[in-house]
C-alpha cells in the first residue's frame, strides 16, 4: 500500500470555538459591528438634521428612550475595547528605528492612547460639556 | 534528577490500516528535565518502534519536530515535560495532511515559500571582486527578525485563516518576503508586490495575530503582514490619488 | 522500479549539496540537476551551526596567516595544496553568500564584522550573531529556490550508489512518503551527506548525521580516508549535549575546574590572559582537540565539578554582561537557560566535551573528485584532507561551499567525457537495493532490535573510540563493531508499512554507522602515535616518519577491512610543534 494522506477538515462555522485566542479574535471582530451600527446612526441623524428642525427633534426624541441608551452603553464599550486593540495593534504595525535601536513597542501605543485622550477632551470641550 | 511517569495520548495514524485517526496512550518514565521529543524517543525506542515522527537537531533550530501539544502549535524538542503537569496529549499540526502517525505533508507550505522569491533580486549586480553591499548594523536589524523563522510551519497550525482558505500564502512565507524586502541589498519588491498585495497574499489577512504567539523564534510574521498592508496601502495612495501617479 | 534521468545527482542537500546545486545550475542552465535529501533542505545540520565560518577579509590578515592556522591546527595532516586552494577560496565563497543575502554581522561602516575563534592567530571569522550555519543554510535554500533546473527530491533516502564499468552512474533512493524505490540515473554523482557524530551517544550532532553518504560511497568501493579522527568539542550542554559555541570563548568567556582555576594554563596554553580579554590562539582560544584533551587529564585529578549530568568544568561568561551577551550569544543564553536552567549573564555553565565532528570522510582530492570515477564528495562526509588530525571551528563552514561548488565544477567537466550508459546494466544493480530491501522487510526469524544494536554501538565507540585511546580498549572495539555488523544481519524490523516508516529509516542508518565505526575503529587502532584528535595512551607522542600519512580504509564485504596508507601532501609547511602558548614559548 503507498500514500493515503488524512485530510482533516476544518468546521466552516465552529472553528472558533477550537481555541480561546481565536474566540478572543472573533469578540474583537464582533464589536466592530457595534462601532459600524454607530456610524449608521449619526448618518440618520444628519439625515434627520436635513430634514428639518422637527424630524431632528423626533431623532433626539428617540436617542432618550431605554432601549437607545442601552445600545449607546453597549457601542461604547465596544468602541472602547476595539480602540484598545486597535491601538495595541500599532506597535507592530508601525514599528520605528531610532538609530539601531527600535523605539519600545509601548511608548508607540502609548503614543496613540496619549493622542486618544487629548482629541477626547477636545471633543467633550468642543460638545460644550465644560 | 526527579523522574516521573509520564503519560502520553498520541494521534496514530496508519494509511495502510486506517481511514481515520485514533488515540494511543503510553506511560514512560521520563526525567522532569525533558523535552516532549524525549518522551517520544523514548516511547520509540523501549515500547513501540511503529510510532513516527520527525526530529533532527533537538535545539529547535531545524523545524522539524512541530506537533500540536495539548492544543497548541510547539516545536517538541522545545517544550518541557516541567510545565505539563497532567497527560500530554500529541497530534499532528493542524491545517496540514497527515502522511502518518505525527508526520505531516508540508508541500503547500514549500511551494509558497518559493512564490514570494525569497532571494536577491538585483537590478545592477556588483561583482564579487568589488567586495561585499555595505549594511549597516542599524540596516542589518531592520530585517534581522525576520530573517530567523526556522519553517517549522507552526504558525500555519496556527493561523484560522489559512485553515479556511487554502490559497492564503500565509504567515511564515509572506514574513519570508517582508525579510527580503526590508534588506538594504535588494531591489525586488516590485515583483513580490504581485504575489504579496494580492487577496491570497497580505489582504487575506485579518490581524488574528495566532502566528506571533506560537513562532518559538519570536519572528513575529504578524508584525511583518501588517507592515506591509500599511507599506501596500500607500503603494495605492501614491499611485491613485497623488497626480503624476506619485512618480 | 521507476527511473529518473538526471545529469547530475546531489546526495544532501545540506550546505554543500546546496552550494554544488547553485554553481551547477549558474554554470550550465541546461543541466538537469537531482537534489535528493532525506530531510526537507533546510532542516540539514547545517542549521545547527553556531559559531561563524573563516575567511581573510581584514587588512592585518593574510592567506599565508591562515594557511598556517590550519595546517598547524591540523597538526600537519592537511594536504597543503588543498589549504592553499581552499584559504585563496575562502573569502570569494563568503562574499557570494553575502551577495546571496546572508545577514552577517556589521561594522559601523557597513563592512562585515569578524570574530576570534579558537586556534586562528587573526580575527576572520565572519559570522551571523550566533546562528551562522543557519543563515548561510537558508540564504542557500533561498538562493537556489530560483533556479528551475534544481529538481528536489525531498524526503528521498539516498540507498546504495550504481556503479558499472568502473564509474559512478546514480543511485537508489527511497521515497520515504510512499515507501517506493527509484533508481535515478546520472553521468555524475556528488555526495554530500554530512558527518557521523551519532556514532557516538553524547553528541552535538543531530539525529540525521548518521554516515549514510560515507557508508555509501564505501560500500561501493571508494576508500574512507582518515576516520580515527574524530572532533570533540570542549563546550558542551552535559545533559542534551547541545553545542555552546567556541564564540563563548571568542568573545571572552573563561574555562574553570572547581577550584576556580583556569586550567588551561596547566596544559601548554599558558600563561593566563586577562579574563574578559581572550588572546588569539592561546589560553581559552587554543584549539579544539587540547582543549578538550584537558578536560580529560582534570577529571583524572578529581578537579571537575559533579553534577547532575556527570563531571563537568565550567564556562564562565558573567564578566561579558547582559548586552554583549544578548548581542552575540543569544542562543546561547537560551540554551542554557531552558535546557539547564543557568542563565548564563548569573552563573558559570557547567560543561563537557561533546563528540561534534569527523575530520575523515569519503577520500577526495582537491578537485572533490573520488577515486571511484563520477563520484564526488564535499562538505563533512568527504575528507579532501583541509582539517587534518584536528579542525579548527569555522573552517567546515566555507569547506562547504568551496568544495560544493568545487565538486558541482569537476562534474561538469566529468561529464563532458562520459560515454553513453548502458541502462540495464544499471537496472540490474539497482535490483540488488530492492532485493535488499525486500529481504528486510521480509525477514521475521530474529531477535536483534535497532535500539538495542544501536545502544550497544554508541557505549563501544564511547568507551574505546573517545578523547583517549588504547590499544587493548580498540582492539575491544574492534571486535565489538566487527560482531554488531553481524549481528546487524538478523535485525527484524517491528514495522512493515511503507508510508514513512522510521523503524525502517533508523535501521538502514544503523548499517550505515557500523560501517562508519569499523573504519574508525580500524584506523585508531592502526594508528599508533597520537595527533590532534587521535590520541593514543601507549603512543603518546606523534610519530612523523610511520604516521605522516592519511589511512585510507577499503571495504571487503562481510571480512574485515583492507588499510592503506597515502602520502601527505606538503608544499611548504614542514612539520613543527605546535605552539599554543601566545608566543611565549
Ligand atoms: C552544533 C554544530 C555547530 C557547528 N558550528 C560550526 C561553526 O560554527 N563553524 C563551522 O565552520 N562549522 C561548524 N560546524 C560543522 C558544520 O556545521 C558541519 O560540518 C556542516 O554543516 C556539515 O554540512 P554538510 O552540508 O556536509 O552536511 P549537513 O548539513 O549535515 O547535510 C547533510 C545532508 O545530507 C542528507 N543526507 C544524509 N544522508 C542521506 C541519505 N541517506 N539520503 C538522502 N540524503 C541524505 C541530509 O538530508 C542533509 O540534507 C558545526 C556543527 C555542529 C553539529
Ligand atoms: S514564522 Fe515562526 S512559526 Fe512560522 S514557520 Fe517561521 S519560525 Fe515557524
Ligand atoms: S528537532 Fe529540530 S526543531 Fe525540534
Amino acid at each position: 500500500m503507498s500514500r493515503k494522506p488524512l485530510i482533516r477538515e476544518v468546521p466552516p462555522t465552529t472553528w472558533y470555538f477550537r481555541h480561546p485566542r481565536y474566540l478572543r479574535y472573533m469578540s474583537r471582530e464582533i464589536t466592530s459591528l457595534f462601532v459600524g451600527a454607530y456610524c449608521v446612526l449619526l448618518v440618520c441623524g444628519l439625515g434627520a438634521l436635513a430634514d428639518g428642525k422637527e424630524s431632528y427633534e423626533a431623532f433626539l426624541l428617540a436617542l432618550q428612550s431605554p432601549l437607545s441608551i442601552a445600545f449607546h452603553v453597549a457601542a461604547f464599550i465596544a468602541a472602547l475595547y476595539h480602540a484598545t486593540t486597535w491601538f495595541n495593534a500599532t506597535q507592530v504595525a508601525m514599528p520605528i528605528q531610532i538609530g539601531e535601536n527600535f523605539v519600545p513597542g509601548s511608548w508607540i501605543s502609548g503614543a496613540h492612547y496619549v493622542v486618544w485622550a487629548l482629541l477626547s477632551v477636545v471633543v467633550i470641550l468642543l460638545a460644550g460639556v465644560f | 534528577m526527579k523522574e516521573r511517569l509520564i503519560r502520553l495520548e498520541v494521534f496514530r495514524y496508519n494509511p495502510d490500516t486506517d481511514t481515520e485517526g485514533h488515540y494511543q496512550h503510553y506511560e514512560v518514565s521520563c526525567l522532569e528535565e525533558w523535552v516532549v521529543l524525549d518522551a517520544l524517543n523514548k516511547v520509540k525506542e523501549t515500547l513501540d518502534p511503529t510510532l513516527n515522527f520527525r526530529w533532527s537537531c533537538h535545539m529547535a533550530v531545524c523545524g522539524s519536530c512541530g506537533m500540536m501539544i495539548n492544543g497548541e502549535p510547539r516545536l517538541a524538542c522545545h517544550t518541557f515535560l516541567r510545565n505539563y503537569p497532567g497527560t500530554i496529549r500529541v497530534e499532528p499540526l493542524v491545517h496540514f495532511p497527515v502522511e502518518r502517525d505525527l508526520v505531516t505533508a508540508p508541500d503547500d507550505f514549500m511551494e509558497k515559500l518559493k512564490r514570494v522569491k525569497p532571494w536577491i533580486i538585483r537590478k545592477d549586480k556588483q561583482p564579487i571582486e568589488q567586495g561585499e553591499y555595505r549594511q549597516t548594523p542599524k540596516e542589518l536589524l531592520r530585517f534581522r527578525q525576520y530573517a530567523m523563522c526556522i519553517n517549522c510551519t507552526l504558525c500555519y497550525a496556527a493561523c484560522p485563516e489559512y485553515g479556511l482558505t487554502r490559497h492564503f500564502i500565509g504567515p511564515a512565507a509572506l514574513a519570508l518576503a517582508h525579510r527580503y524586502n526590508q534588506d538594504s541589498r535588494d531591489q525586488g519588491r516590485d515583483e513580490r508586490q504581485e504575489v504579496v498585495a494580492t487577496k491570497e497574499g497580505v489582504w487575506e489577512c485579518t490581524f488574528v495575530g495566532a502566528c506571533s504567539e506560537v513562532c518559538p523564534v519570536h519572528v513575529d510574521p504578524a508584525s511583518a503582514l501588517q507592515q506591509m498592508k500599511i507599506a501596500s496601502s500607500f503603494d495605492w495612495i501614491k499611485e491613485h490619488l497623488l497626480p503624476g501617479g506619485g512618480k | 522500479m521507476e527511473t529518473i534521468q538526471t545529469d547530475v545527482a546531489i546526495i544532501g542537500a545540506g550546505g554543500a549539496g546546496l552550494r554544488a546545486a547553485i554553481a551547477l545550475a549558474e554554470t550550465d542552465p541546461k543541466l538537469r540537476i537531482a537534489l535528493i535529501s532525506k530531510v526537507y533542505p533546510m532542516r540539514s545540520h547545517t542549521c545547527a551551526a553556531e559559531g561563524g565560518a573563516a575567511g581573510v577579509i581584514k587588512p592585518d590578515d593574510s592567506f599565508d596567516i591562515h594557511f598556517d592556522d590550519t595546517v598547524g591546527g591540523g597538526d600537519w595532516l592537511s594536504d597543503q595544496d588543498c589549504v592553499e586552494y581552499f584559504v585563496h577560496e575562502a573569502p570569494k565563497e563568503l562574499l557570494q553568500l553575502e551577495h546571496w543575502g546572508c545577514p552577517w554581522n556589521r561594522e559601523p561602516d557597513g563592512s562585515v564584522a569578524v570574530r576570534p575563534f579558537g586556534g586562528m592567530k587573526k580575527k576572520r571569522t565572519w559570522f551571523a550573531a550566533d546562528k551562522s550555519g543557519f543563515h548561510i543554510l537558508h540564504t542557500l535554500f533561498q538562493t537556489s529556490l530560483q533556479f528551475d533546473s534544481i529538481k528536489r527530491y525531498d524526503e528521498y533516502f539516498a540507498l546504495d550508489l550504481l556503479v558499472d564499468a568502473g564509474r559512478c552512474q546514480g543511485l537508489t533512493a527511497m521515497d520515504m512518503r510512499s515507501g517506493q524505490l527509484r533508481q535515478f540515473h546520472a553521468r555524475a554523482v556528488i555526495i554530500a551527506g554530512g558527518g557521523a557524530g551519532r556514532m557516538f551517544p553524547f553528541t552535538t550532532n543531530g539525529a540525521i548525521k548518521t554516515g549514510d553518504g560515507m557508508a555509501m560511497a564505501y560500500r561501493a568501493g571508494a576508500p574512507l580516508k582518515d576516520m580515527e579522527f574524530v572532533q570533540y568539542h570542549p563546550t558542551g550542554l552535559p545533559n542534551t549535549g547541545s553545542l555552546l559555541t567556541e564564540a563563548c570563548r571568542g568573545e571572552g568567556g573563561i574555562l574553570v575546574n572547581k577550584h576556580g582555576r583556569r586550567y588551561l594554563q596547566d596544559y601548554g596554553m599558558g600563561p593566563e590572559t586577562p579574563v574578559g580579554q581572550p588572546q588569539l590562539k592561546t589560553m581559552e582560544l587554543g584549539p579544539r582537540d587540547r582543549v578538550s584533551q584537558a578536560y580529560w587529564h582534570e577529571l583524572q585529578k578529581g578537579n571537575t565539578v559533579t553534577t547532575p549530568w556527570g563531571e563537568c568544568v565550567l564556562l564562565d561568561m558573567r564578566h561579558l554582561g547582559t548586552k554583549k551577551i544578548n548581542e552575540r550569544l543569544p542562543l546561547v543564553r537560551e540554551l542554557a537557560e531552558s535546557y539547564l536552567g543557568v542563565d548564563i549573564v548569573k552563573d558559570p555553565v557547567p560543561i563537557r566535551p561533546v563528540v561534534h565532528y569527523m575530520m575523515g570522510g569519503i577520500s577526495t582530492n582537491t578537485q572533490a573528485a573520488t577515486p571511484l570515477p563520477g563520484l564526488f564528495a564535499a562538505g563533512e562526509c568527504a575528507c579532501v584532507s583541509l582539517n587534518g588530525a584536528n579542525r579548527l571551528g569555522s573552517n567546515s563552514l566555507v569547506e562547504l561551499l568551496v568544495f560544493g561548488r568545487r565538486a558541482a565544477l569537476s562534474a561538469i567537466e566529468h561529464i563532458e567525457k562520459t560515454p553513453a550508459a548502458n541502462t540495464a546494466a544499471l537496472e540490474a544493480c539497482a535490483d540488488q537495493t530492492q532485493q535488499r530491501i525486500r529481504a528486510l522487510f521480509s525477514r521475521t526469524a530474529g531477535t536483534e532490535s535497532v535500539a538495542g544494536l544501536r545502544k550497544e554501538m554508541m557505549t563501544t565507540m564511547e568507551e574505546h573510540a573517545g578523547i583517549y585511546r588504547t590499544e587493548a580498549g580498540l582492539q575491544a572495539a574492534v571486535a565489538r563493531i566487527h560482531e554488531l555488523r553481524e549481528r546487524y544481519r538478523r535485525v527484524v524490523l517491528t514495522d512493515r508499512t511503507n508510508v514513512y516508516n522510521t523503524d525502517l529509516f533508523q535501521t538502514l542508518e544503523l548499517g550505515s554507522m557500523l560501517d562508519c565505526a569499523e573504519a574508525v575503529t580500524v584506523g585508531a587502532l592502526a594508528r599508533k602515535e597520537s595527533r590532534g584528535a587521535h590520541q593514543r595512551l601507549d603512543f603518546p607522542e606523534r610519530d612523523d616518519k610511520n604516521f605522516l600519512r592519511h589511512t585510507m580504509v577499503y571495504h571487503q564485504g562481510a571480512d574485515a577491512p583492507r588499510i592503506d596508507y597515502l602520502d601527505v601532501v606538503i608544499t611548504r609547511s614542514q612539520p613543527g610543534i605546535r605552539d599554543y602558548s601566545g608566543g611565549h614559548q
